[in-house]
């Protein structure tokens, strides 16, 4: 077992105004993530092609494109989930406030505390609703006391809108709520380490109609305070939810810009045909 | 012939329910007369004198269960835990047919290789050596259980659990072996259940003793070999308590697997 150390995002050499792709609309300050040639190779396959792009602050930036075009695998990328997998090899840079967080060096787990996850099926843990999202916080010892932590559990359970609905029994099962309320506490567990961008692969993909309303207005209220990226292949829900759209195809960025554009008037003519519905 | 098939079939599933159901009514009934306070409370009696009981082949047991527990959970679910969360596929082949084997192992083989590495160097027969052999047996038990129920947590909760900045061993400590807890502690109930009922490990490392045995250095009573020594003897009331013996092993046994079975249910999946 390594002693835990806090520690701090490895600078790196080269300054980060170089823009090798162009930003999303509406971002004036920096991006939050700046992906450059980022090529993902699973053994011998490659996911991923030379993809460069920029997630720009408290926007929520929507990847489509049809199964298997890499979408995830990129949104993998940012928090490094892709390392569990055996064989995977990545290439290029993913730099997050200018540092590479593939650099030698940096802590995977001090990562994945600022880059957040919320997966496509909801996987609360088999625990209360209260200790799903006290887990992370217990383990990133981040509360001083019982009431802090609890302080924290409210707070996370309100931003993510479900507080009102479980408030009266934080200590029942996480597996007796309902699949939007499940996945609205995984958002929740997300939240409570205070995460600065929340990766959500495909979140509402297995909910009702009704489900992903909610989960879809919850975007919407968190792009206030957070950095959202969503993977998603229901175009009408990055259409709704998003600000900046990137348009993958087998593995390569085929096209990225502001949501209105890409949808009503999109550059490339594979663009056109994905979002009028042609193929995919 | 489809009749005949099905009647044969039927007849044999019958035969296979109703062994287990046959030896508990004949347990019960060569058995329960012999079944009474004294048994459980009082030594064995001198030879030649009725009565007495197996109080210290009661504890007996219980002490050498508990040293089967103290050395075969831990090796064995650390084992199983390096299998199912650490190792690579090729590796985690290796070890569970090695596993696999072990538990073909027959025991009494694991009975003199406790012989000679514990009763030879200590110079007599002991608890501790009975403990060691039984524990031996326990190994691989708990490897494959832990193994397996570990492998039917689902992947997505590790990966929950990781991507809130969990590192990998905390995620196994705090997610991944507390949801497979029921399932592990049935294994291991199973396990001792399955080495409580052990005789031949037994037979040259406890030995056995018509008296008290003190701590962990003497040889020691337990209900098998006492079952293995009152029913080989020449005298009726020592074989009547063959057979009370014999009752008490299987209700224990029997209360272990139902107990376990129980915890499993899918009835009670509250979570904690």
């Amino acid at each position: 077992m390594r002693v835990r150390h806090v520690q701090a995002p490895v600078p790196i050499a080269e300054p980060p105004a170089r823009r090798e792709s162009a930003p999303a609309a509406g971002a004036v300050r920096p991006p939050r993530i700046s992906a450059r040639d980022v090529s993902v190779f699973y053994g011998e396959t490659q996911a991923l092609d030379h993809v460069s792009l920029e997630v720009a602050a408290n926007r929520v930036t929507a990847l489509i494109g049809p199964s298997g075009c890499g979408k995830s695998t990129f949104l993998r990328t940012l928090n490094r989930m892709n390392d569990i997998v055996p064989r995977m090899r990545v290439t290029g840079r993913v730099l997050l406030d200018g540092a590479d967080v593939y650099a030698r060096g940096v802590d995977v787990v001090q990562l994945r505390r600022r880059v957040g996850m919320v997966f496509q099926r909801s996987n609360p843990f088999p625990k209360s609703i209260f200790e799903n999202v006290a887990y992370g916080i217990r383990i990133n010892r981040l509360a001083g006391s019982r009431s802090n932590l609890h302080d924290r559990v409210e707070q996370s359970l309100r931003r993510a809108a479900l507080w009102g609905e479980v408030r009266d029994r934080l200590h029942h099962s996480a597996l007796e709520l309902s699949g939007g309320q499940q996945q609205r506490l995984c958002i929740a567990r997300a939240l409570a380490v205070e995460p600065e961008i929340v990766l959500m692969d495909e979140p509402a993909s297995a909910l009702d109609p009704i489900a992903t309303q909610r989960i879809e207005e919850l975007i919407y209220d968190l792009k206030r305070e957070y950095t959202i990226v969503i993977v998603t292949h229901n175009m009408q829900q990055a259409a709704r939810v998003s600000d900046a759209t990137a348009f993958f195809w087998l593995g390569r960025l085929v096209e990225f810009g502001a949501t209105e554009v890409l949808f009503t008037n999109p550059r490339e003519r594979l663009t056109n045909d994905y979002v009028t519905g042609r193929f995919g | 012939m489809n009749a005949a098939m099905l009647g044969l079939t039927a007849a044999c599933a019958t035969v296979a329910v109703g062994l287990l159901f046959f030896i508990l009514g004949y347990l019960v009934y060569q058995g329960a007369s012999s079944l009474n306070v004294a048994f459980f409370t009082r030594l064995p009696a001198p030879v030649g004198e009725a009565g007495g009981g197996m109080v210290n082949a009661i504890i007996g047991s219980a002490k050498l269960l508990t040293l089967a527990a103290l050395v075969g959970i831990p090796v064995g679910f650390l084992a199983g835990v390096y299998i199912a969360e650490y190792s690579s596929r090729r590796t985690a082949i290796l070890l569970r047919y090695t596993g696999d084997l072990l538990n073909g192992v027959p025991s009494i083989v694991i009975g003199i290789l406790a012989y000679s590495l514990v009763v030879l160097p200590m110079g007599h027969f002991s608890t501790i050596a009975g403990g060691i052999a039984l524990g031996i047996m326990m190994v691989p038990i708990t490897v494959r259980g832990t193994e397996e129920f570990l492998r039917a947590v689902p992947p997505s909760l590790r990966e929950a659990s990781l991507a809130l900045g969990a590192r990998r061993w905390v995620t196994i400590a705090r997610v991944v072996v507390p949801a497979a807890s029921r399932g592990i502690f049935t294994t291991m109930a199973l396990g001792l259940a399955r080495v409580a009922g052990e005789t031949a490990p037994l037979l040259f490392t406890a030995l056995n003793n018509r008296y008290w045995s003190h701590g962990w250095t003497e040889p020691t009573a337990s209900l098998p070999v006492m079952i293995y020594t009152y029913a080989t003897s020449p005298y009726d009331d020592w074989i009547r308590q063959a057979w009370a013996a014999a009752l008490v092993l299987v209700a224990v046994v029997l209360a272990a697997n139902v107990g376990g079975r129980l915890l499993l249910s899918p009835r009670r999946t509250a979570a904690r």
